[in-house]
C-alpha cells in the first residue's frame, strides 16, 4: 500500500511516501493509525493525536473508521486550509 | 466543462471573465481571494507556502463544480487555485458561475468558495515576519459555512 503524507504530518514523519504492508489485522484507517505510531517517533508525534487528522483512500475523502479493504493509495493530512 | 486549473503560476481575474459564459449567459459572478498579511493582533504573515494532493486536488474541485452545476443553472464554471509560495496582496483563489439570471451565478459562487475551503486538499503554511513558519489551523467557521449549503 502507498502511504503518502502533507503538510505537518509529512514533516514530522520525515518523508512524504512510504510503501508498507499493513498487518492483516488492521481493518480500518483507524488500526492502521494504531500501528504506524509503533514505527518511529516522527509517525508517534504525527499520529498522536487523532482528531487533527483527515484521511482519503484512493483520492476520496474518507472517516477514520473506513475499511483499509482493497486500498492502494492512502494519504494522510491535517484539516484543509485552502482558499 | 468547468474550467479548473491549479498552478503556480498568477492568474489574470478579468481576462477570466471575458472568456466565461456560454450562449444564453445573462450575467457572471465571480470571488478573487487575496493573501492577506493579517487581520488582527499578534505579527503579521510575510508569506503563505500553498501545499496540495496532486490528482486528488483537481479531481476533488471538479467534483465540487459538478455539484454546483447540478444545483444551479450554470452556463459557466471556473476555478482557479495557486500553489506554492505567495506574498500578500497577490492572487490565491479565483471561482467564477455564468447563468442566465444572477441568483444563480451568485449563489454559485458562494457555493464554490464554502466548499473549495473545506472539500479539497490544499493546506497553508504562513511565515511571519517574526521569522516563525507555522500551519494554518482549519476554522469551525469555514466548517459551519460549506455544512449550510447542505440540502
Amino acid at each position: 500500500m502507498k502511504l503518502l503524507y502533507f503538510a505537518w504530518l509529512r514533516e514530522k514523519i520525515g518523508q512524504a511516501e512510504e510503501n508498507l504492508t499493513p498487518p492483516e489485522n488492521a481493518a480500518t484507517v483507524h488500526d492502521l493509525i494504531v500501528w504506524l505510531r509503533t514505527r518511529s517517533p516522527g509517525h508517534a508525534a504525527a499520529f498522536a493525536d487523532t482528531k487533527l487528522i483527515r484521511c482519503a483512500i484512493d483520492q476520496e475523502f474518507v472517516s477514520l473508521d473506513a475499511p483499509l479493504a482493497s486500498a492502494a493509495e492512502l494519504a494522510f493530512f491535517p484539516p484543509v486550509t485552502g482558499g | 466543462m468547468p474550467r479548473i486549473l491549479v498552478q503556480a503560476a498568477d492568474f489574470n481575474p478579468g481576462a477570466e471573465l471575458a472568456h466565461l459564459g456560454g450562449s444564453g449567459t445573462g450575467g457572471i459572478a465571480s470571488f478573487t481571494g487575496i493573501v492577506r498579511a493579517g487581520d488582527g493582533p499578534g505579527p503579521r504573515v510575510s508569506a503563505l507556502t500553498l501545499e496540495h494532493y496532486p490528482g486528488m486536488t483537481e479531481a476533488a474541485l471538479a467534483k465540487i463544480a459538478a455539484r454546483a452545476q447540478a444545483r444551479w443553472a450554470l452556463t459557466g464554471c471556473t476555478i482557479i487555485h495557486r500553489i506554492g509560495r505567495l506574498l500578500p496582496g497577490e492572487n490565491i483563489v479565483f471561482v467564477a458561475a455564468a447563468s442566465a439570471h444572477r441568483g444563480d451565478a451568485l449563489q454559485a459562487v458562494a457555493f464554490l468558495i464554502d466548499y473549495l475551503k473545506t472539500g479539497a486538499p490544499f493546506w497553508k503554511a504562513e511565515e511571519l515576519e517574526t521569522g516563525e513558519r507555522r500551519w494554518v489551523a482549519a476554522r469551525a467557521a469555514d466548517e459551519t459555512a460549506a455544512a449550510a449549503w447542505h440540502e
